[in-house]
Parts: C-alpha cells; structure tokens; sequence
C-alpha cells in the first residue's frame, strides 16, 4: 500500500467514523472495502487481470457466505441489498473504462460491460446453484469450498501451478504463452482473504460460526484497513465491534488510533524502507566479500521484516481505530523473546494462533486420542514441524519457505526438550536474581540469533544462495 | 467507546497536536532556511564504512550500483575517502578531471589514482604517497575549482589537474551540475578570485528563499540519506558501479569532414575564450601547495577518410593544435608546471568503450608517465 492511499483510506476512515453512525455505516464500510479491493489490486502484465481478481475476490467472498449460512437465512432484506451494492460497484469499476487510462478504478482498463454480464449470469447461475443444491447436504458443499479455496491458494503459491495457470490464460485470450510468468497471478491480499474464508467454512463445520448477515460477512474479509497485510481477525471478534451501538469516538480514541496510525507510518515508510536499501537480497547475498558485513545485511533484513510487517499492522490497527474497531495485535516485542515459543506467540500472532486452531490443536488432539497413543515428544515433534511447514508454505511453496519453516519446527522442538531437561535444574536457582536475570539475556539473544539466521532461508530465493550465506557468515566461503 | 489504551487517562485534543506539528514543521522550515545547517559535512562514511574512493555518481540506477548522483560538495567530499584523517607519515596527491580520471567502467584499483596508489611509492622523507581520485564526470574547469577549493581543506601535499580542451571552453564555464547545484561556491569563487562568469545565463541556477528550507531541500537530504546506507553495500561488496570486465578494442568511428568547433572558424579561435582565467584561479587556491596542469591523452585517429582534418570525434586538429599552443605559452608566461601528454596513448587498443575513456592498460600507462613527475614533486 502507497503513501497516497494510505492518506485516502485515513481520510476516508475518519469521516465514516466520525459521521457515519447509522444502520448504513455497515453497508458504507463493505462498500469502500469493495472499492478498496479493486483500487490497490496492482497492474498483471495479463490485459484486465486486475479487474477480474478483485471481482473474483468478491464473489469468493459471496459464495463463502451462501455456504455458511442457514438456507432460510439467504433472502433476507440485508443481504439482497448487499448484494445490489457489490452488484453496483463491480459495475461501477467496469464502467470507469470509459473515462479513459488513469481514471479507472482498477490499475489497467477493465473488460467491456458486455463481458462482464456474461460474467454476471454464469456467477449468478453458478450462485444460485450452490444456494440451491447446498440444501441437500451443506456439510459436503463447506468441504467443496474448502477444498476450492486451497486448490486456489497452492495455485497461487506452486511457482509451476501459477505459471501453467498464467500461461493458459494467455491461450485463451490469445496470446503468447512463453511470456507466462508465476508473478502474472500476484493477487493482492488473496492469502488473507482465504485464510478469513477458511475460517468462517471450518468455524460452520464445527457449528462456532455465529449467523452473519451478507454485508456483515463481506466487511470481515475485505475490510479495507487490514486488506493487504493482514491482521487476520477472527469473524465473531471483528462483529462485535461492527455491530456495536452507539459509535462514539471520543478526542482521546482518535488521538490514541492517530498515535498508532504515525507510529505505523515511521516503522513502515522510514525504518522499514530505509532498512530495505540493505537488507539482504538474492544479489547483495553473492556479492558481499566478508562475513562481518554479511552480518550487517542479515541484521538489516531481520529489522526490516519486522519493522515493515508490524508498521503495517500498526496502520492497519490505526486506521481501524478511526472507524471505532480494535483489531486484533500482531507483534508483541518477538526480538525481545527468550524463547523461540515466546517469539512465534508474539510474531505474526493471528497467523499463528490460526494455526494453532486449525491445525495444531486438532492434530494433538489426534494424537493423544487415538488408539496407538505416541509418546508425547514424538506427538510434540510432529505437530511443531507440520505447523511450522504449513506457516512455510503460506508465504510460498518453494523449497526455501519449507527449510525455512523446518528450521523454525526443529528450534521449536528442540527448545520445548530442552525446557523440559533444565527447568528442574533451575528450580533450584530461583533466589538468585542477577544469575536468571543473565539466563534470560542469554537465552533472549540466542533465539534472537537462531530467528535472525532463519531469515536466510526466507529472503533467498533457492537453497544454494542460503547455503552460501551461511558460509560466509561464518568464515567459512 | 473504551479508549484503546487503558492506561492512558489524559485527554488529548487532536486538533491541538496538529496545530502544534505544523507551527513546529514551519518555524523549523523557516529556521533551516534562515541558519543553513550544513547537513552534507555529517556523514557515516569514514566512521561505520569506509570511505568511497571516488566521488558518488551513478550512470544506472542506484539499487544496482548501490551509487547515486551527488551534486552538493559538502555530501561530496564528506563521503569520500579524502575526508578521513591524514596520517603524520601520509603524502597526500589529489586528483582532479572528469570522467576519465573518475573512472567510468573501472574498478577503483584500476583507474589513474587507483594504479598511481598500487605504486606504493615513497617520498624522500619516507612519507607513503597515497593518491585520491577527486576526478567527476563532465570536463569543466569550473567544476574542477569548485573541488579544489574544497580539496585544500584535507591537506594535500600535491595536486594534479587533469584537463582537455572540453574542460576550457566557454560552455563548461557554468553548465556542469555540480557548478549549478553549488551557486553559493560559485559566486564566492568569482569573487574572491576576479572570475567573471555570467550568472544571468540561462540554466543558471537561482535559489528561492522556498526551496532553502526543509521542505525545498527535501530531495537532496533524501538522496544524502540514501547515499548514507548505500555506504553499508559500498563497504559489503566494493561495488560503486557496473565494472567491465573485459575492453573490446575501441571501434573507431568516423570522422566528419566539418572542421568547426562549436562557433570557432578556421584558421585561428580566441584564445580568450578559454577558461585561463580558472585555471590561473586554480593555481591561487592551491597556493603553497605544488599543482601540475596535464593536458590528458586522447585518441589519434590516423589514415581514416577526415583524420587529415580531425583527430577524433572531438576535436578538429586546428582548434586543438592552437589550444596546445596557447597552453604551452600560458603556462611558460605564468609560471604554471604543465605537462602536455596529448598524445602519449594515441591507439585504440587503449581506449574503452569510448574515445573519451582508457581502458586499465591505458591508464596503467598514464600512471606509468606521472610517476616521475609525482617522486619529483614529492622530493624537491
């Protein structure tokens, strides 16, 4: 997200907090959103790409709510209205094509109108047919969207699948193949957007999900503050501030919220970008002579990352404070951690507590239960090291993201036995301040290096580069 | 609706924190304006990594070449080597010139100041010569004053000024860059040393009260910053821009049958014309310190269709025999120590990808002719 739009949404953010207090302020905020979602959408080098992503993300998003509401549910009023408004504004975008190049909503020129009723009527038929047929057995249908959205995501994210994908695309539409490239398919947001729809389709499964009327539903996955980078809210959270009445912000919410939203400006616009200008990259990493400066460059990307990734979140907190929401924290101080479980429970926390509910707890629930009961350290080692190759595989399935997440589940399982070995032994060390207080110290810059040293997995982009990094971070190449 | 921070019970207007940011942002805009903080003389450099061994600038983008243009002498010089402290047994030789002496294409070892360094030559009083390249691109005698009055400042023993014909002419007198971006040092320069330059010129620079506060420098304490981290790359990698690996013999191109030299006419120009007067104000800002004038080599292009008239693209052979010429007599007259090695790397063996660049033979040759003259200087 530029600078400029950043600007726009906390203008936006704080007239509609400010004003907007009504009934419609739902409606206004799954609007903007909507509006959002085609405006950052950037340009794909394939003619109208854009266009279709941002729509398809909407009627992703409409399809995940047919299937987790009740049958009876769908026709009310809101919903109707609802979804005349996306009707509306997926029109509205299309039709900014005649205002000419550089006053469209979306980054190139969006597709005739005619092509996108012929769009309209096979979502609309595909649309009814789910809503329709889903009465038969809604269990199968929540597991057939589950199922679409991962076949989208590992579309997405397999280098291979992305470029097959991109490369048929380009056939269709009649062009060269050979220029088919996986960055073709760069959907803005898409990662969060699934995993909010995951979570809502696995939530109905288990019977959480509280009714959530369209507009509702819609403004929890694309709420435009957390759009782009997160965090990822969970729905019965994220409704209770939507529907809280009366919104009144006081001077002090919306200086507390400005406060946020400066602070994430200066991490992410100041820290982060000029730590960029030396961060480890595939070129500097071949480049770099000696190991002292190697180290510079590690240290400058593991500043970066986080410095990028919570100064989002903290514009994303900020912003979200200007239309009265508290969305949830996503970085708690993890350099500070003397622990690598500490430092994965206050990195990246909504991914990973994501995780933690989707996969890791129902998997040693598993375990523990099953006939053939594991020894709870095997039972530990295989959730840790499946959790973490899973969090691997959502930034990208590449070989790197796997090492890098192994490398993250072997220190997870590592440091939890080595826990279990030295907490007795400590025990008896309790009284003696300045000798715990070392321990921590020691223990914090030990995960702080192990966490630093991982980043090599993650800013390379194939082994052979990571490896060579190591051995000249030691000495070695 | 509760506060986000429960910890927090002051009350804060937030259109009084707005009022206050921007009566600060514009009292410290006026204050910058008003007392100029010469923020180019701080820098890293020298400090958390070393020095640059020539002066920033960047023919490709910056991301790649972790380089960038710089303009503003104070940014200049405090990022570069020379800024860093002179040692009691050091003997410091300075550089001047444009491109060729900076080094387009060349590794820093293998430009002039980088093999007359390799030499490790020794003084009579057992003083190391170390050897700075103080060259930057585009050949302009006013340029080069503007460097050597800042050079003076970091104790040189010896300067040697490298110039052409394409340095003297009356164009280059205020149309480089860093003659533009610099109009405080320029008119300090034609005061202090009688230089009658035309300010009124069109392209000559003007500064607005506007653009000398925080706001209007906003660019150039940007690029400064940037100029700042690239220093970690700079000392990472030793990369400061695309280094070629290998010369192709220099294709010589042809040569045209015009024999003008911008307005000149055959048979005789103005020697008027030439930046003498800069030259001779050189001489006084080195003062005490000994300066050699070099007329540098360029390429001789023979038995070509034209090379009877012409001796490369640039010059005809007229216009550039009579500037020989009147260096040689002007340099007699007043007293200057001037070495005219015009022709001592005539082959296109030696020359890089331009008529204009040596290739590290060339230049290996170049050093190899300055060397006497450097031991010389250095032993009177």
């Amino acid at each position: 997200m530029t600078l400029t739009y950043i600007l726009i949404f906390t203008a936006v953010a704080l007239f509609l907090g400010l004003v907007m207090r009504n009934r419609w302020r739902v409606y206004l905020l799954m609007g903007v959103s909507a509006l959002a979602v085609f405006l950052l959408q950037p340009a794909l080098p394939i003619r109208s790409l854009d266009f279709w992503l941002s729509t398809i993300t909407l009627l992703l998003t409409v399809l995940s709510w047919i299937l987790t509401t009740p049958s009876d549910k769908l026709r009310e009023r809101n919903n109707l209205v609802a979804l005349a408004i996306l009707f509306g504004i997926v029109v509205f975008a299309d039709l900014t094509r005649y205002l000419g190049l550089g006053w469209t909503l979306s980054a190139t020129l969006p597709p005739k109108i005619e092509i996108l009723f012929v769009f309209f009527t096979v979502a609309a038929l595909f649309l009814f047919g789910i809503a329709y047929f889903k009465r038969l057995s809604p269990p199968t249908f929540l597991v057939l969207g589950f199922v679409l959205l991962i076949g989208i995501f590992l579309v997405l994210k397999v280098p291979y699948l992305a470029t097959a994908t991109s490369g048929l695309i380009r056939y269709v539409l009649g062009r060269a193949s050979t220029n088919a490239a996986a960055t073709d398919l760069r959907w803005l947001g898409f990662s969060y957007v699934a995993f909010r729809l995951l979570h809502t389709i696995r939530d109905r499964q288990t019977g959480r999900l509280p009714d959530v009327a369209l507009p509702e539903y819609v403004t929890y996955v694309i709420f435009f503050p957390s759009l782009t980078a997160g965090p990822i809210d969970r729905i019965e959270r994220f409704i209770q501030d939507l529907r809280r009445r009366p919104i009144s912000l006081s001077a002090e919410d919306l200086s507390i919220a400005g406060k946020r939203l400066m602070v994430g400006l200066f991490k992410k616009f100041v820290l982060a970008d000029s730590l960029a200008i030396i961060a480890l990259n595939s070129v500097n990493a071949l480049q770099t002579r000696t190991a002292g400066w190697m180290w510079v460059l590690l240290y400058a990307y593991t500043f970066q990352i986080l410095f990028d990734f919570s100064g989002y979140t903290d514009i994303a907190i900020g912003i979200g404070g200007f239309l009265g929401f508290r969305l949830p924290e996503n970085f708690a101080n993890p350099y500070l951690k003397p622990n690598l479980t500490q430092f994965w429970n206050s990195w990246h926390m909504t991914l990973t507590q994501w995780f933690r509910s989707y996969f890791f707890n129902p998997v040693t629930r598993f375990l523990r239960s099953g006939k053939h009961r594991l020894p709870i350290p095997a039972i530990i080692f295989i959730t840790q090291l499946g959790t973490m190759l899973l969090i691997g595989l959502w930034h990208g399935v590449t070989w790197n993201f796997i090492l890098w997440g192994l490398w993250h589940g072997v220190g997870l399982f590592l440091q939890n036995r080595w826990s279990e070995f030295i907490r007795p032994r400590l025990a008896a060390l309790e009284n003696r301040k300045w000798l715990n207080l070392s321990l921590t110290a020691l223990s914090t810059i030990l995960t702080f290096q192990y966490v630093a040293l991982g980043w090599v997995w993650f800013a390379l982009p194939d082994p052979a580069s990571s490896w060579h990094v190591f051995l000249k971070l030691f000495g070695i190449a | 609706m509760a506060p986000f921070c429960s910890g927090s019970t002051k009350l804060i207007n937030p259109y009084r924190v707005l009022a206050k940011g921007l009566i600060l942002f514009i009292v410290f805009n006026l204050v910058f304006a008003v007392v100029y903080i010469p923020y180019g003389k701080f820098s890293l450099y020298n400090i958390l990594s070393p020095g640059r061994e020539r002066f920033p600038f960047a023919e490709e983008v910056p991301e790649k070449i972790y380089n960038l243009t710089i303009t503003s002498l104070d940014t200049m010089f405090s990022s570069h080597i020379v800024a860093s402290p002179k040692s009691k047994d050091e003997y410091r030789v300075m550089l001047l010139g444009d491109s060729s002496v900076w080094g387009a294409s060349l590794r820093p070892e293998d430009t002039l100041a980088g093999q007359l360094d390799a030499a490790n030559l020794i003084t009579c009083d057992g003083r190391k010569v170390h050897v700075y390249n103080l060259g930057y691109p585009r050949n302009s005698a006013t340029k080069d004053a503007l460097i050597l009055v800042e050079a003076v400042r970091y104790e040189p023993d010896l300067i040697v000024w490298i110039t052409t014909l394409g340095s003297l002419t009356p164009d280059r007198r205020l149309d480089h860059p860093i003659v533009q971006s610099n109009p405080v040092q320029v008119y300090e320069l034609s005061r202090k040393y009688n230089l009658e330059f035309d300010l009124s010129a069109v392209g000559f620079y003007h500064v607005t009260f506007m653009e000398k506060t925080v706001f209007g420098y906003r660019s150039d304490i940007f690029d400064w910053a940037r100029l700042q981290l690239y220093g970690v790359l700079w000392a990472a990698t030793g990369i400061d821009q695309v280094y070629r690996n290998s010369f192709k013999v220099y294709s010589l191109p042809e040569l045209t049958e015009d024999i003008s030299f911008f307005d000149w006419q055959p048979p005789t120009f103005d020697p008027q014309l030439l930046s003498l007067d800069v030259l001779e104000a050189g001489m006084e800002i080195a003062g005490s310190t000994p300066l050699i004038l070099v007329n540098e080599p360029i390429l001789i292009i023979t038995g070509q269709k034209n090379s009877d008239v012409r001796y490369d693209v640039s010059y005809p052979r007229w216009v550039y025999d009579q500037y020989r010429q009147v260096m040689d007599d002007e340099s007699r007259k007043n007293g200057w120590q001037y070495i005219d090695l015009w022709d001592l790397v005539p082959s296109a063996e030696f020359w890089g990808d331009t008529d204009l660049h040596l290739t590290p033979a060339g230049e290996a040759r170049f050093a190899e002719r300055l060397i006497p003259y450097i031991q010389s200087a250095s032993c009177p």
